[in-house]
């Protein structure tokens, strides 16, 4: 017993000592540490995980991200985290092709479409089978669609709703596939209601991965637990809010894939943990480095840095409910007033660049010639007091600024406080506010309480009209066109784009309406950001994708 | 006895009535709507109405709430509506976890305040009990969050002595009978993989236990100073005892009674509130499940959740009262 005490004693002066040892005025938690390059590197020398040394390279990757997936059916979910796995379990007849958001074949080997553009005809490819060893076939592409909008298909569990089918497709009611037949084993039909100038982009997303028949009907609504497609890793175990464990699909139909055995996928929601954990050689890749561990990784040899193409916008939106924010001159004045590069220096570590337009310089339709409102504020104060308000606004203005962070905004509040010290100076007050994010997303939708509000989107499918029309247009009114923004022309424009299926013609219509959406300025885009991964030097082959999913079937170690 | 504690478990039934009421009537009071939050923007708002009715979040919330209670009744502990999967199957594996972090967390705290406190007492105003009652000071205010990461930092990054997150190491991953992985390894005769899995507990213990480690030594402290000076300590001295058997065997027994009741509160407060220690361990357990449904108006899983973790809390604190007993013979439950 006494030396129970004594050690006892040892203890609390040892913890005594750890605390006082590294709180030297280090409140960050990552001052002091640049890199782990003393002599060692982190993976191999961290006996709380011994990385295989076996003189062969690594066949296990663990990937680290912050968040967990819903589910593991990728019909039924929304959210990137749920998709990012559900991609290594199926594949879509389509794909992008790594790093873009260009269609190229997958599970269909070949497709034509007639010149109405009312029908599709996919040519799948032979002898694929499901990870239960059930045969792939036009049978089980029909199966999928009809699952997908049929709102009385018996394969539509409790609680299921094919939320990106009804957004994409048309909802019930007004689907844009009139049917999908088998015209035999290895050939399927689509037959359109109408034109959808997107129509391939679309069938390219993960969220249209196709899921063995079998599976679904034998499973049943334990199928969003335990998936099973023909994608290069079997879903093998999922501890919730933990890690998900992946197999290498060993009948995988693409030659020579997956080159790993083995992909672990763990839940680490704490930003700097979830760092510390990769330079401690416990993960091999990690998803969404703060700005802020930029330095130590570039500081650090054992490890390098991933760049996600930039696919995303951040923007500020004014709400057109609310007086003077209807008024084109003050919005115009306020957009004149907002320092992007600054804010893209002292909160996105550079890794973003200043916005123009409501959508990504990388996608195609992209409207060069527009130019941004520059910063000036002389310009800006002109502005206001053409719109009649020499004297800056005289309320306080009530925005938004996003609690969450998100890979197009790491740190909302802090870009709205850089924000409120430039409207300051043109003699506008701002209010922050920064609700509980579901509140947030409440109030904004009713736009009864916000004046401007900040927030983001992330591409789909890699068409300009995933952005313009689904952000922009009087039809997401209720919804994702928080600004309440009503423009005719508009919406004349994005709607005929829609049925134009010749994409030069199409890239004229959406390169006027950037014109028209510049000019009425509903809103100031503010960054398009470059999302960070981090993984060990030795980690080859890993193409990250611009719409957040990507296999990781080509990835290996040296 | 008997009948004191038919008469407690009585009591629980009206406890845990009022409870779900009141987490019923504050969940519905917070603005925010779960379909617009765990759709997102990427649904079409026929799916959100789709779901608010299949929620019935339309009806009025009294008749929520009794439809609500008439599953629990039946048993239905409900469905998540993020995973649309039954509640009753998800929720173990994270209280396993949760089970197993507090335990250690406890053993921990207890240990180390215990003795702490004792040596305070036994050595009143020495520099041992100075430091020790800074200590405890230190670790009663310490942010939980930033010791975690300091300990990362420090255990984890610079000397590579333990593993910085998780429950487990993935490379060789054990397999899962009970999701309490302690006796899993042992069930499994994985004597390796039991180090593995202690490692692994060895800091988000020491991140949760901190708190109430200081709690339970300046409680042992004072208890035992009280116990120090009465007569029977006296008389004992007096016979000419050794003084580590007069601590140890005769004040202790004692001075232990309010201790265990702060114990008890202790263990029910981590059971259910460790959501900061979870996200930065990355420690699967049933807080961080709660707060996730918090933050997405997960309703059934926030109702369900928080009312499983009352149900344990008011537990202990039946075995708490039921210890007294056992250890007081003045206490006479009739």
């Amino acid at each position: 017993m006494k030396k129970w005490g004594n050690l006892a004693l040892v203890l609390m002066l040892g913890a005594g000592l750890a605390l006082s040892g590294c709180g030297g005025g280090n409140n960050t938690g990552n001052t002091g540490n640049t890199g782990n390059t003393g002599g060692n590197t982190a993976a191999t020398n961290a006996p709380a995980s011994s990385p295989e040394t076996s003189g062969t390279a690594q066949d296990t990757l663990i990937l680290g991200r912050g968040g967990d997936s819903a589910s593991l059916d990728p019909a039924i979910v929304t959210d990137g985290e749920s998709l990012k796995i559900a991609h290594q379990v199926f594949d879509s007849l389509l794909e992008y092709k790594p790093g873009t958001s260009e269609v190229q074949a997958s599970l269909a080997d070949s497709w034509e479409v007639t010149p109405d553009g009312l029908s599709y005809t996919f040519k799948l490819h032979p002898g694929v089978k499901f990870h239960d060893g059930t045969d792939f076939n036009a049978e089980a592409v029909v199966f999928n669609f009809q699952r997908w909008s049929d709102p009385a298909s018996e394969y539509k569990f409790e609680g299921d709703s094919f939320d990106y089918y009804d957004s994409m497709f048309g909802p019930d009611g007004s689907r844009v596939i009139k049917e999908v037949k088998a015209v035999d084993e290895s050939t399927v039909q689509f037959v359109l209601n109408q034109p959808q100038a997107p129509f391939l982009q679309n069938i390219a997303m993960t969220t249209f991965g196709i899921a063995s028949p079998a599976a679904v009907k034998e499973k049943k609504e334990n199928f969003k637990n335990e998936p099973v497609g023909t994608g290069p890793f079997v879903f093998k175990e999922w501890k919730r809010n933990d890690s998900i464990t992946l197999d290498k699909n060993i009948a995988y139909w693409k030659e020579g894939l997956p080159k790993l055995n083995k992909v672990i996928v763990r839940s680490i929601p704490d930003n700097s943990a979830r760092f510390t954990a990769l330079q401690n050689g416990e993960i091999d890749l990690m998803e969404d480095l703060s700005p802020d561990d930029l330095s130590a990784l570039e500081n650090s040899s054992a490890l390098t840095k991933i760049e996600r193409p930039p696919f995303n916008v951040a923007y500020l939106g004014f709400n057109f409910k609310k007086k003077p924010f209807d008024n084109v001159k003050v919005r115009q004045a306020l957009s004149h007033a907002v320092n992007k590069q600054e804010i893209i220096d002292a909160f996105f570590a550079g890794q973003a660049q200043a916005a123009v337009n409501p959508m990504p310089p990388s996608l195609w339709g992209y409207n060069d010639s527009v130019k941004d409102y520059e910063y000036d504020l002389d310009k800006a104060k002109a502005l206001l007091a053409e719109a009649g308000y020499p004297d800056g606004l005289p309320d306080p203005v009530t925005l938004y600024a996003m609690p969450v962070s998100r890979p197009y905004m790491p740190d909302g509040k802090k870009v709205a406080e850089a924000i409120q010290a430039e409207w300051e100076k043109i003699g506008v007050k701002t209010v922050i506010e920064s609700p509980e994010w579901a509140t947030y997303l409440d109030d904004t939708k009713a736009g009864e309480k916000d004046d401007i509000f900040m927030l983001g989107w992330t591409g789909d499918n890699g068409d300009p009209d995933n952005f313009l029309y689904t952000l922009l247009d009087k039809d997401a009114i209720p919804g994702n066109n928080r600004a309440f923004y009503v423009n005719e022309e508009l919406h004349t424009l994005l709607t005929g784009a829609q049925k134009e299926t010749d994409q030069g013609k199409r890239t004229e219509l959406y390169k006027q309406a950037q014109e028209i959406i510049k000019a009425d300025a509903p809103w100031i885009p503010l960054v398009h950001t470059t999302p960070l991964l981090a993984g060990k030097a030795n980690l080859k082959g890993f193409v990250p994708g611009p719409t957040g999913t990507e296999y990781y079937s080509e990835i290996y170690f040296e | 006895m008997n009948s004191y504690l038919i008469k407690r478990v009585m009591v629980l039934f009206p406890v845990l009535i009022g409870m779900t009421l009141i987490v019923f009537s504050i969940i519905h009071a917070i603005p925010g709507d779960p379909a617009e939050t765990i759709l997102g923007q990427k649904a079409t708002e026929q799916s959100k109405q789709a779901l608010r009715n299949q929620l019935g979040l339309d009806k009025p919330w009294l008749q929520q709430y009794f439809n609500y209670m008439g599953d629990l009744v039946q048993g239905d502990l409900g469905t998540s509506i993020r995973t649309k999967t039954p509640i009753a199957k998800e929720i173990v594996p994270y209280l396993a976890a949760t089970l197993e972090l507090t335990a250690a967390s406890m053993l921990f705290a207890t240990f180390v305040g215990v003795n702490a406190g004792i040596l305070s007492a036994w050595r009143q105003n020495s520099w041992f009990d100075y430091t020790a009652m800074i200590i405890a000071l230190i670790g009663v205010s310490m942010p939980i969050f930033w010791l975690g990461l300091m300990e990362q930092l420090l255990f984890a990054l610079k000397l590579h002595w333990l593993p910085s997150i998780g429950r487990m190491d993935q490379r060789n991953p054990v397999e899962t009978i009970t999701n309490l992985y302690l006796l899993d390894t042992i069930l499994a005769g994985r004597w390796d993989q039991l180090w593995t899995v202690i490692k692994h507990l060895i800091l988000p213990s020491i991140a949760l236990g901190t708190i109430p480690m200081a709690i339970i030594a300046r409680m042992t402290r004072s208890s035992m100073l009280e116990v120090m000076n009465s007569d029977y300590i006296r008389t004992a001295k007096a016979k000419g005892m050794s003084q580590f058997f007069v601590v140890y065997k005769h004040a202790l027994k004692n001075a232990l009674i309010p201790v265990l009741t702060v114990i008890g509160l202790q263990t029910g407060a981590l059971l259910g509130g460790a959501v900061l220690t979870e996200t930065i361990f990355a420690w699967p357990g049933v807080g961080r499940y709660i707060f996730e449904a918090i933050s997405s108006r997960d309703y059934p899983v926030i109702q369900t959740g928080i009312l499983i973790i009352a149900f344990i809390f008011v537990v202990i604190n039946l075995l708490v009262d039921l210890l007294y007993a056992a250890i007081d013979p003045r206490i006479n439950y009739k």
